[in-house]
């Protein structure tokens, strides 16, 4: 091979080739110690759950699966209600998601494509929501549900945060290209404004309702202080508050807690594998245009 | 009479006038249609309970009842020595953690953009995965790993005859627990945005880099970080606000502890508002952070802002 060959071969900036190799696999071997510290704590939650809190902290500690998982289930199952919980965190976060990519997906389209009277002071509010956070209405918002007499319901959990400002304008941006054309034709065809929206307009969206769903279903998956603030009684807790329950007592039941992560992380973790692309992308949120 | 066929041909001309009447109608209308119950969240949950928290800012509970006290509840945090505290420790996040974790996260991304890494999309998943975890669950974990009897970080100390380290009790160590933690969940998500920003800087830079005969360092500095600007400030921002909030990861981790040395302003609102039921103090503390991320994130845009015009 010649020289010639070999520099157009190699990539810009790096001309010799060994010099090149070892910075490769200096890389490579940087880029494995850092995914082994950030899939460490996975795999021992993973092993951790399958063994008895004993066996946890002993020395050395173990590091294949053990037979505990069934009793670990079992003893959760008596301590927290965890099927229960688990129950009420899938619905929570459905009817959430569900709700809120519905009201964030009408709301961005009647900005992106009708002129009307308060458009921009709605604008201006949805942008507020975004910069302020959202610790400034706990006070008054728990106020609120225990004067409704809202305190430990579901709906209490779910209200306040369905309107996302994120979500409205993610939405509105994928509108705004949505060409007017197709909507005229459509109400000359005789369609209401509300059928053009779900058979027509919608399909067009969804990526960027799929990124929406995904995002929203974490984020209400995630939450925790307002879940905490509002459900007092075992059977209404969502898992984050029945994890933070358990950590509270005064002999923490350590691998009934990690198998509670597991199974709270579990759901994310495949949703995510799943659909790697949108998360990332509903995660960007604005940071770079694709 | 011709009357009825005379009538008609006129109407399509005037048939015109009518419909904008209606139309106009019907665009009042229409879009409340798609943003009323957006915009009916917003007033019921967002604009009334920001104008309420203002408002009980500026009141105390006395004797079961609000009394006004003017400025009263934001001078009290002046002497407070546990909110000061709950701001050195927020501080120290946003000197230490953030510009370290950033740092990592830029050397991450820098990695994992190099032209011949394979798997690149099963890497990125890699490093994502710990964002992707519920905090809770995380925190657990955390709390597990740093035990100090037997927890997993003790038991590799022993293995080079170092430690026990009392993680979660010591003040100083809490600290740093902390730190590691929100580093550990953090820096790969941030890597991952980085990430996509470096992608989208054209090819033909670094083959003009090149070309000019730039090492790698040179053009990190000159082409890529100046570049990237934009992007690396969005995660600054974003880090920042994120530490100022910060509630859950503290919260389940040490509980604000030890001696207060992991205690977050929003921890601390979280015990003063709803553990005392002192609910004025509470949402002034609201309002101070607040004022915290706006005044941090306007500063951040000028500094990273500036000299992206030239």
């Amino acid at each position: 091979m010649s020289t010639a060959q070999a520099v157009v071969r190699t990539e810009a900036g790096a001309r010799k080739s060994p010099a090149r190799r070892l910075a490769g696999l200096a890389v490579g071997l940087v880029l494995v110690v850092g995914a082994a510290i950030s899939l460490v704590p996975f795999i021992w939650m993973a092993i951790a759950s399958t063994h008895s809190t004993a066996d946890l902290f002993r020395s050395p500690p173990p590091f294949v699966p053990g037979g505990q998982l069934l009793d670990n289930l079992a003893r959760l199952e008596e301590t927290i209600g965890f099927s229960r919980v688990m129950l009420n965190s899938v619905g929570i976060a459905l009817v959430h998601t569900v709700l809120s990519a519905l009201i964030s997906a009408m709301c961005g389209y009647g900005l992106a494509k009708f002129r009307f009277r308060g458009r921009g002071l709605l604008l201006g509010v949805i942008l507020a929501t975004m910069m302020i956070p959202f610790q400034v209405l706990l006070v008054p918002l728990f106020q609120m549900m225990a004067s409704l007499g809202w305190v430990n319901t579901y709906q209490a959990v779910i209200l306040p945060f369905l309107a996302s400002s994120f979500g409205i304008l993610l939405m509105r941006q994928g509108f705004l290209d949505f060409p007017d054309e197709l909507l005229e034709s459509a109400r000359i065809d005789g369609s209401s404004e509300l059928r053009t929206f779900y058979t027509v307009v919608l399909p067009c969206v969804r990526p960027q309702l799929g990124a929406l769903v995904i995002f929203t279903f974490m984020s209400a998956w995630n939450s925790f202080i307002w879940p905490l603030l509002m459900l007092n009684s075992e059977d209404t807790y969502t898992v984050p508050v029945a994890l933070n329950t358990l950590t509270g007592l005064s002999r923490v039941d350590h691998s009934g807690l990690m198998l509670g992560s597991l199974l709270a992380t579990l759901p994310l973790m495949l949703l995510f594998l799943c659909f790697q692309r949108q998360f990332v992308s509903g995660l960007l949120g604005g940071a770079v245009k694709q | 009479m011709a009357a009825p066929t005379s009538t008609l041909p006129p109407a399509p001309v005037a048939a015109p006038p009518p419909p904008p009447v209606h139309r106009r109608r019907r665009h009042r209308v229409i879009p409340w249609v798609f943003a009323g119950p957006a915009a009916v969240l917003f007033i019921v949950f967002f604009a009334y309970p920001l104008g309420a928290s203002l408002l009980q800012s500026f009141t105390a509970e006395r004797d079961g009842a609000s009394v006004w006290v003017g400025f009263d509840q934001y001078r009290r945090m002046a002497s407070d020595p546990a909110f000061l505290e709950s701001l050195f420790n927020v501080g120290l996040i946003l000197l230490v953690q953030v510009p370290l974790m950033v740092v990592l996260a830029l050397l991450l991304a820098g990695l994992l953009n190099q032209s011949w890494l394979r798997f690149k999309g099963t890497w990125r998943a890699l490093y994502f995965l710990p964002a992707v975890t519920t905090l809770v669950a995380y925190a657990v974990v955390f709390q597990v790993l740093l035990k100090t009897d037997g927890g997993l970080a003790n038991q590799f100390l022993a293995v080079f005859g170092l430690g026990p380290i009392d993680w979660l009790n010591d003040p100083a160590w809490a600290r740093i627990s902390l730190i590691a933690s929100l580093t550990w969940r953090w820096a790969g998500y941030n890597a991952v945005i980085l990430l996509a920003g470096l992608q989208a800087i054209g090819k033909e830079q670094y083959e003009a880099a090149a070309l000019d005969g730039a090492g790698t360092f040179a053009t990190y500095r000159r082409i890529i970080v100046p570049q990237l600007r934009p992007v690396i400030l969005f995660c600054a921002v974003t880090s920042t606000i994120g530490t100022l909030q910060l509630f859950d990861e503290n919260y389940v981790l040490t509980r604000g502890g030890p001696d207060n040395a992991t205690l977050s302003p929003v921890v601390y609102l979280y015990k003063t508002g709803f553990e005392q039921l002192d609910f004025g103090y509470a949402a002034a503390i609201a309002w101070v952070v607040v004022a915290l991320i706006a005044v941090l994130s306007i500063a951040q845009y000028f500094l990273f802002g500036r000299e992206k015009r030239r």
